[in-house]
Parts: C-alpha cells; sequence; structure tokens
C-alpha cells in the first residue's frame, strides 16, 4: 500500500526534493506573509469593541495554530522514526522542533501584548494560557534531550519519545477554553460552524495561516537538507557533491 | 508487518494509551481546580456535586456579566461597585482602581479578590474577558445596535451611571 513511499525514505532522494521545492515554498511564504500581514495590519477595518487593538490577531492566531499544526508534524515523524526507524523521520523530529518552538514563543509574546491593554493583563494562569505554555516546554524538552545524550542515536530516539508522548496536550490546548472557565476566549474559526470573525477581517487571517504553514515547510526543508548533509557526510553521492 | 516493528507499535501506542488514561484521570480529579473563576451561580450555589460554597475571607475569582444599571461610581474617589450575573444570582463586587478599557455594562469580567460576605466580593483585580466575535463598527451596530464612539468624540464620564 505505501510502496510509493519507499523511495522518500532514501536521504539522497529527500535531499534533492527539498532542494526542489524550497524555493518555492520560500517564494510563496513570503509573498503570502506581506500580504496577509499587511492587509490584516493595515487594512481591514477596527474591531467594535478593541478598536485597533484586536490587529495582533492576523499574528496571533496564525503562530498559535501552528505551533499545534508543528507539532503534530513533529509527533508523525517521531513515530515514524520509532516504530519504522527511519532515519530522515528521525532527522525531521529535530529539524522541525526549534521551527514549532518559535512559533509557540510568537503565540505567547504576541497574546501576552494583546492580554495587557484588552484583558489588563501581561499573563493569568488560565487554562488555554498555562496548556500552550507547556506546549513551549514540551517544544524545549525535545531539544534539549536530542542533545543530552552523549550518542546521537539515544538522544533522538529519547527526544522522539517525548515528541509521541506530548500529542496528549494538543487536545488539551484545543478544547481547554470549552472544558474549563478561562479568561481567554473560544474560537473565531472552527471547521464546523460559520466564522465569528467578519469577512473583513477573515480574509487576510486566513492567509496568513496559510503563510505559516507553507514558512513552516519551507523553514523544514532547509534545516532538513543541512540535517542529511551532517548526517551522511561520509557517503559516497555527498562526497561527491562536495567534489572530493 | 516484521514482528520486531510490531512489537515497538504496540509498545508505543500502549505507552500513549497509559499515559492518556492518567492525564485523563488527573484532570477529571482537578476538574474544579483548573476553572480559573467561579461563576456567580456556583459561588451561591456551591460547586460540584458536593455543593462546596466558599468560606468567607477566601481569596477567589469571580466571573460573570456586568449587570446593566448596576455600575456605583464614587465621584471622590476610585470606589466602584457593581454587579455579575451569569444564569441566576447576583454578585456584588467592589474595588478601588482602575478598570480595564474593555469594562463597560453587559461586558465579562473576571475579578479577583476576598470574598466579603456571601454575595460581596473586595477585588483587588478586576479583568476585562472578550468574546471571539470581531466585527467592523458598522457591522456590529447593524447586528446588535451598538452604536460606536470614536474616543474623541466621546463624552467625559461625570458622576455615576
Amino acid at each position: 500500500m505505501f510502496k510509493w513511499l519507499h523511495p522518500y525514505a532514501k536521504p539522497e532522494t529527500v535531499y534533492h526534493l527539498c532542494g526542489r521545492l524550497m524555493p518555492w515554498l520560500m517564494g510563496a511564504a513570503l509573498l503570502l506573509l506581506l500580504l496577509g500581514n499587511i492587509w490584516g495590519l493595515a487594512f481591514t477595518p477596527p474591531d467594535y469593541q478593541q478598536g485597533d487593538s484586536y490587529r495582533i490577531i492576523h499574528l496571533h492566531v496564525p503562530a498559535a495554530i501552528m505551533s499545534m499544526g508543528t507539532y503534530s508534524a513533529m509527533a508523525i515523524a517521531a513515530f515514524i522514526a520509532l516504530v519504522w526507524q527511519v532515519k530522515v523521520a528521525q532527522w525531521s523530529v529535530l529539524a522541525i522542533a526549534p521551527i514549532g518552538a518559535v512559533y509557540t514563543a510568537i503565540a505567547l509574546i504576541t497574546g501576552m501584548a494583546w492580554g495587557k491593554p484588552m484583558w489588563g493583563t501581561w499573563w493569568v494562569w488560565d487554562a488555554r494560557l498555562t496548556s500552550e505554555l507547556i506546549l513551549l516546554f514540551l517544544y524545549l524538552g525535545v531539544i534539549a534531550l536530542s542533545g543530552a545524550f552523549s550518542d546521537r542515536q539515544t538522544g533522538a530516539k529519547v527526544a522522539s519519545l517525548l515528541a509521541v508522548v506530548g500529542v496528549i496536550n494538543l487536545p488539551i490546548i484545543h478544547f481547554s477554553v470549552e472544558w474549563w472557565n478561562t479568561l481567554h476566549q473560544g474560537a473565531s474559526i472552527t471547521k464546523f460552524a460559520k466564522p465569528s470573525i467578519d469577512p473583513s477581517m477573515l480574509w487576510p487571517l486566513l492567509i496568513s495561516i496559510l503563510a505559516f504553514k507553507i514558512l513552516m515547510l519551507a523553514l523544514l526543508c532547509v534545516r532538513l537538507r543541512t540535517a542529511i548533509l551532517v548526517n551522511e557526510q561520509h557517503r559516497p553521492w555527498v562526497k561527491a557533491m562536495a567534489g572530493d | 508487518m516484521q514482528p520486531r516493528r510490531q512489537k515497538r507499535l504496540f509498545a508505543i501506542l500502549l505507552v500513549i494509551g497509559l499515559l492518556t488514561g492518567a492525564v485523563a484521570a488527573m484532570l477529571y480529579a482537578l476538574q474544579q481546580n483548573i476553572d480559573l473563576f467561579y461563576t456567580p451561580s456556583q459561588l451561591v450555589d456551591g460547586l460540584g456535586k458536593d455543593k462546596i460554597k466558599p468560606q468567607v475571607g477566601q481569596r477567589l475569582r469571580i466571573g460573570g456579566m456586568v449587570v446593566a444599571g448596576s455600575v456605583k461610581r464614587d465621584p471622590e474617589s476610585l470606589k466602584v461597585s457593581f454587579d455579575l450575573v451569569d444564569t441566576g444570582p447576583l454578585v456584588t463586587v467592589i474595588y478601588e482602581g482602575i478598570l480595564p478599557d474593555l469594562f463597560r455594562e453587559g461586558q465579562g469580567i473576571v475579578a479577583q479578590g476576598v470574598l466579603q460576605d456571601a454575595t460581596t466580593i473586595k477585588a483587588s483585580e478586576v479583568l476585562a474577558k472578550h468574546d471571539e466575535e470581531y466585527m467592523p463598527p458598522e457591522v456590529a451596530e447593524a447586528l446588535k445596535g451598538i452604536k460606536h464612539v470614536p474616543p474623541s468624540q466621546q463624552q467625559p464620564a461625570s458622576g455615576s451611571y
């Protein structure tokens, strides 16, 4: 069933695939990021209650959604790395973790900057904010664990196990605003209901979300290529490319 | 699937399953402690199956809607008092300090303070809660009848309202 996937377990194939995709992904990400953010930050109408302060949503929501999306991608890679022991999947886990950590940090920092003028506080220990902070610690834990063993293989395995186990946090983040009383409001965009955000504000937001997603893939390509070269540096195909 | 891979697959699924169970049990046990605030009906009727009511003098957070017409300001100082409601009973909050910009009648707020008697809280901090609806002022006026006044044209608030 998955025979067509087998060539992609070979580092050399992935290296060249990433090289071909990267410029397109990077170009699309930068274009959409500029479009979505300039439209959202400068050309949408102000909110009826929050005025111009709500505009930070165009950074906060894409970063928050993709902090969770990036985590699921990392967990799937970690699962494949643990069960099928595919080397490329193993390297992807470590390539993807810092990207997700930065997205989570952006979500937390923009959220704090939004919370101060609107709620009246930078931080409150409600379920949504706390579970998102735990997500940041999970990312940092994966990065730290992978470097904590003198044997790089062991470190990568333990980090992958943490990445897989941490998936439990994702539904907690998502449903925290429904399961418990929180200061954080509910979701504005859900799959099944009509979005509770006006269409004039929704479109730039959706573009920004897509931009963050493509940017994640582009950065993953860059980091994965480097990881493949480092790990395969003694292989003939790398040496041939380097010209010795 | 190779038996070795199958073994690893089941081992990992077992670990995930057990941990999910453990976390679910923890969250279930801590249910009431994870809530950020009491609602007015929880404060008056008690919380959970055992109907546990907070004691006078206890520090707690209360969250609800500011009742229209209940905001009383002291013209001489920053003292203010207002009523909160969710579905039934009213709870009075007294506070001295600057209220957040989003504070207004009908708005959801969360106040932290000390319970003075069964339905009065002396708050040390008042936070505004906003909902997940975002729309331009014209749309809000058409849909909800909320007239938006730009800050430059607002009348200065005088005395109590």
